[in-house]
């Protein structure tokens, strides 16, 4: 049972975190992202199988292949934006966890800059 | 999986509170700030493999080369 792991080692974690807090409020930060970035290993397995699914999918609809990979690059930066930019907030720096996710933004944009691209060439094909 | 790492940051955090405690009520604040320093810095480099390992493997699933 993997949820059950996953609810019991946040609740540890919590506790943990709440008896730190007061007195070393560091440690606490680090078991916050421990914390984090075990219950997002455990989901990784998981959603390697989700994405597998997806690659035989686009597969099988013949999408042209180098979409489907911008999207799931865009997935995987997202996930880590999230991730940093979550461990600033909860150590209370707001401003830097703003500064990763505009990075974040910028890149995602720049990679989605190809399929734009091939948006507009199409709306011009089909315009007279 | 790795879970004990958080018992073992607990610990080192209660250890380095119970210790600075001990030490400023002792009258040594300078050796306090010090072990806080280097509880701080074990704890840093305990995170920091994880960290790393957790990027690869992000890296590896969605192909962000």
């Amino acid at each position: 049972m993997e949820i059950l792991k996953i609810v019991g080692i946040g609740i540890v974690a919590t506790i943990f975190i709440v008896i730190l807090k007061n007195t070393r409020p560091e440690f606490a930060l680090y078991i916050s992202l421990l914390t984090g970035v075990i219950i997002f290993t455990m989901i990784l397995g998981e959603l390697s199988y989700v994405i597998q699914t997806l690659n035989t999918l686009a597969r099988r609809v013949n999408i042209e292949f180098s979409y489907f990979s911008t999207i799931l690059k865009i997935i995987g930066m997202a996930y880590i934006v999230e991730f940093g930019a979550q461990i600033s907030r909860d150590a209370g720096e707001e401003s830097i966890a703003m500064k990763i996710e505009l990075g974040g933004k910028v890149i995602i944009m720049v990679l989605a800059i190809p399929i734009l691209l091939a948006l507009m060439e199409l709306i011009i094909k089909i315009l007279p | 999986m790795d879970i004990d790492l958080i018992f073992k940051i607990a610990g080192l955090g209660m250890l380095t509170a119970v210790l600075h405690t001990v030490l400023n009520k002792s009258g040594k604040e300078e050796y306090a700030q010090l072990t806080t320093l280097v509880g701080v810095v074990i704890a840093l480099g305990m995170v920091i493999n994880l960290i790393s390992k957790l990027f690869d493997n992000v890296k590896a699933l969605f192909r962000l080369y």
